[in-house]
């Protein structure tokens, strides 16, 4: 009660009339961190080794404790954390939430594997440096690859490796509704060590949760409309979630064809489908290369601009830039646009043709 | 090789009306090597930016937002509050224009990636929204910086700056409309944007300037709101100790912004230029126009911090981007390159510039008589090898 009416003060126009320009949160947040009236902030309070293999990137789920402006997220949705990777530069990333449903101001969980490959990496930060006290910003949930509120009599999840995360918060989830229907839930792994949440999945078992840990290098059999079948029947018109990598994305697209009862989430973003050919040109920087097809942020940073981003996967538009000119292709939707002085984001747009960037 | 003819602008007489003075010419060659060294240090400071720049800004704003708490509270404190709240009122108000808010709009802290001091984001306390002042202060001053016709802070559309602009008897004023100026600093900046005397002119519309007017009428209601409604009525029965509290922080701040502005670009020595002057301009003579326009302030760490180091205004106006607490270690590098090049480095203690920049508004208000062909025009037509 107290709180909610603390809230509602630090909301109201009075004090951005008494805060303006800079508002409250920037007030706030100097007295403590946790504090806020509108920003989203969140104190991790514990971090657990999932996977941590020698040699491998090390599976880590963070336990986060938002500020009271946390919404609460669906089962399914993702967050973006960010993090000063170096102790200077805000670095941000998407991820998904690994735990049942939150209410607002709830705790929850992010499930990351590291990312050694990307300099600098939040989910490498989160998994081998974090310490718990530490803060971290938040965005509120998004994201509408969630399970709707009266959860069909039977369906199927689907996922490949670390692209397990928002389909567990939906099997937690599915646990704390108490669904009394039927769960099939696939996963891939590459072998049983690398299995995330294993010994929870195994208490899970049974009572309508039918679960299939698959581990294709081992033998076991990969994602065809043969192996649906010989498992679900008929399969294509049963309620579906799927993420994974793109590879195993694209097997099931194939075997749902055009099947309304499949959701997806990619966790990468899908290679680039724009077209090479002609000049992309860097108006602020005058730098100019070949247009090969990737997205402009790619192209981008081949050509030695470090234009800002976030997600690199057309989620948080932190890589926003003007398009001054020429046709880009988004490579998620495959729309396509030409208005000159149009904000694109650059992790996923790609130019056809001669392009002309504000950066 | 080396060419110049140059006389050195010895600043020994603030009073002594120095325009006419030759201005020393660069061969384009060496333009071009000047132009290569201050790009070396400005990508030697790019790589070097971290952790101390980052801890360094976040401690200026925690010391500001204190200050800004501590004034708004001392005004519970009737008569022996007043003046310590006035004083970090004031304080408050002024690092959040010039150490921060300048510096963060001017997109010196993007790197760091926070949004709360994006240049696309932030907001100062003053009455110039952040958007129009960006364009008339990132662009049109800092690209044409002193080029008379072009950079519109050469006396701000209502004073007589530099002697390439024409006199009219309006300018026996400019004493008088500098002092005004001065006082009203925040409206007058929050206005200039709108280029009334453009308009009067007729060479601007009212159309081009509906949605700038807009937004400084949005902003001047939110500050006007703040400090002399919303923070007075919370005082209750000291409303008009707070409201008069209120009113005279906001006027230090703008008699002291004025003041190191002033002596950023119009001291004695400081130079104009005209617009044929800079057409197809080099990188070399961009910085070299950004140099000889500009003039230091020497002085302490406080007055620096306090400037928000625009008491660098040279360092500044040659590396606009660069967190602006780096001005101060550079400044003997730029100045040695200075001496090689035999450019004038136009650096003086405060009491000694405002007195040049003084002494130059009131000159000013009267004709110029008319110069002595000097040796600028012989050295601009034929540079001398040797």
């Amino acid at each position: 009660m107290a709180v909610a009416l603390g809230t509602r003060i630090l909301r109201s126009n009075a004090v951005a009339a008494l805060t303006t320009p800079h508002g409250v949160d920037r007030y706030l947040k100097h007295i403590n961190p946790m504090w806020a009236a509108h920003e989203v902030r969140a104190r991790i309070v514990d971090i657990h080794h999932e996977v941590d293999l020698p040699g491998e990137p090390r599976v880590a789920t963070v336990t986060l404790q938002p500020t009271s402006t946390w919404a609460g997220h669906r089962a399914g949705q993702h967050v973006s954390v960010g993090v000063e990777v170096d102790g200077t530069r805000r670095t941000t990333r998407v991820f998904s939430v690994s735990s049942a449903d939150s209410k607002p101001g709830e705790r929850f969980t992010i499930t990351v594997r590291a990312n050694p490959d990307r300099v600098p990496s939040v989910s490498s930060f989160l998994a081998y440096e974090a310490k718990p006290g530490q803060m971290v910003h938040l965005s509120q949930a998004e994201g509408d690859f969630v399970l709707p509120d009266r959860v069909p009599e039977r369906i199927v999840l689907i996922s490949g490796g670390s692209g397990i995360t928002p389909l567990m918060s939906m099997l937690r989830s599915l646990q704390r509704r108490t669904h009394r229907g039927q769960v099939t839930f696939l996963h891939y792994a590459r072998s049983e060590d690398h299995q995330i949440f294993r010994e929870e999945l195994a208490g899970i078992a049974g009572n309508g949760v039918d679960i299939h840990l698959l581990h294709p290098e081992a033998g076991d059999p990969n994602l065809s409309p043969a192996y649906l079948t010989k498992l679900l029947g008929e399969y294509s018109e049963i309620p579906t979630w799927a993420c994974g990598p793109a590879p195993l994305m694209e097997a099931v697209k194939a075997a749902y064809a055009d099947s309304e009862a499949l959701s997806t989430e990619y966790f990468q973003p899908p290679k680039s489908t724009g077209v090479a050919g002609g000049q992309i040109s860097y108006a602020r920087t005058g730098t100019e290369s070949a247009n090969s097809g990737e997205t402009v942020l790619e192209q981008a940073e081949a050509a030695g601009l470090t234009p800002e981003f976030g997600c690199r996967m057309g989620i948080c538009f932190s890589c926003t830039a003007t398009k001054k000119s020429g046709l880009v292709r988004n490579v998620l939707t495959g729309e396509t646009s030409e208005l000159p002085d149009e904000d694109i984001r650059i992790c996923v747009s790609a130019p056809e043709g001669d392009c002309v960037i504000d950066l | 090789m080396t060419t110049t003819v140059m006389n050195k602008i010895a600043l020994k007489n603030p009073f002594k009306f120095r325009e006419d003075e030759a201005v020393p010419t660069l061969t384009p060659e060496q333009m071009d090597a000047f132009g290569v060294e201050l790009d070396a240090i400005r990508a030697r400071v790019i790589a070097d930016l971290g952790e101390v720049d980052r801890e360094y800004l976040y401690k200026i704003v925690r010391i500001q937002r204190r200050c800004e708490i501590a004034g708004r509270a001392l005004f519970y404190l009737p008569v022996i509050g007043w003046l310590p709240a006035v004083a970090a009122l004031s304080v408050s108000k002024i690092l959040d224009n010039m150490e921060i808010g300048h510096n963060v709009m001017h997109g010196q802290y993007d790197w760091l990636g926070d949004p709360d001091y994006n240049s696309r984001v932030f907001d100062w306390d003053t009455m110039a929204p952040a958007e129009n002042w960006k364009y008339g202060h990132n662009y049109m001053h800092h690209t044409y910086t002193n080029i008379v016709g072009k950079d519109r802070d050469v006396g701000y559309g209502i004073l007589r700056m530099a002697e390439d602009q024409p006199w009219r008897p309006y300018y026996l004023g400019n004493a008088a409309y500098a002092f005004g100026l001065m006082m009203l600093f925040e409206w007058g900046v929050g206005v200039h944007d709108l280029e009334v005397d453009e308009l009067v002119a007729g060479r601007r519309t009212w159309a081009e300037n509906r949605d700038i007017g807009a937004r400084i009428w949005k902003k001047v209601k939110k500050q006007v709101t703040k400090d002399y409604i919303m923070w007075p009525l919370l005082t209750g029965p000291l409303f008009p100790l707070t409201f008069a509290g209120n009113f005279t922080a906001n006027i230090v701040r703008n008699i002291w912004t004025f003041n190191i502005i002033f002596c950023g670009h119009f001291p004695a020595g400081a130079q104009t230029f005209t617009i044929e002057e800079c057409e197809n301009e080099t990188r070399g003579h961009w910085y070299y126009r950004q140099l000889l326009g500009s003039a230091n302030i020497s002085g302490s760490k406080l007055m620096h911090v306090m400037s928000g180091n625009l008491s660098h205004q040279i360092e500044h106006h040659l590396f606009p981007d660069l967190p602006a607490r780096r001005y101060p270690e550079i400044a003997a590098e730029i100045r040695e390159i200075c001496e090689r090049y035999d450019l004038p480095y136009n650096s003086g203690p405060l009491h000694r510039q405002l007195g040049s920049v003084f002494a130059k508004i009131v000159r000013l208000s009267f004709p110029t008589p008319r110069r002595k062909v000097t040796a600028v025009t012989e050295v601009t037509a034929a540079p001398m090898a040797a």
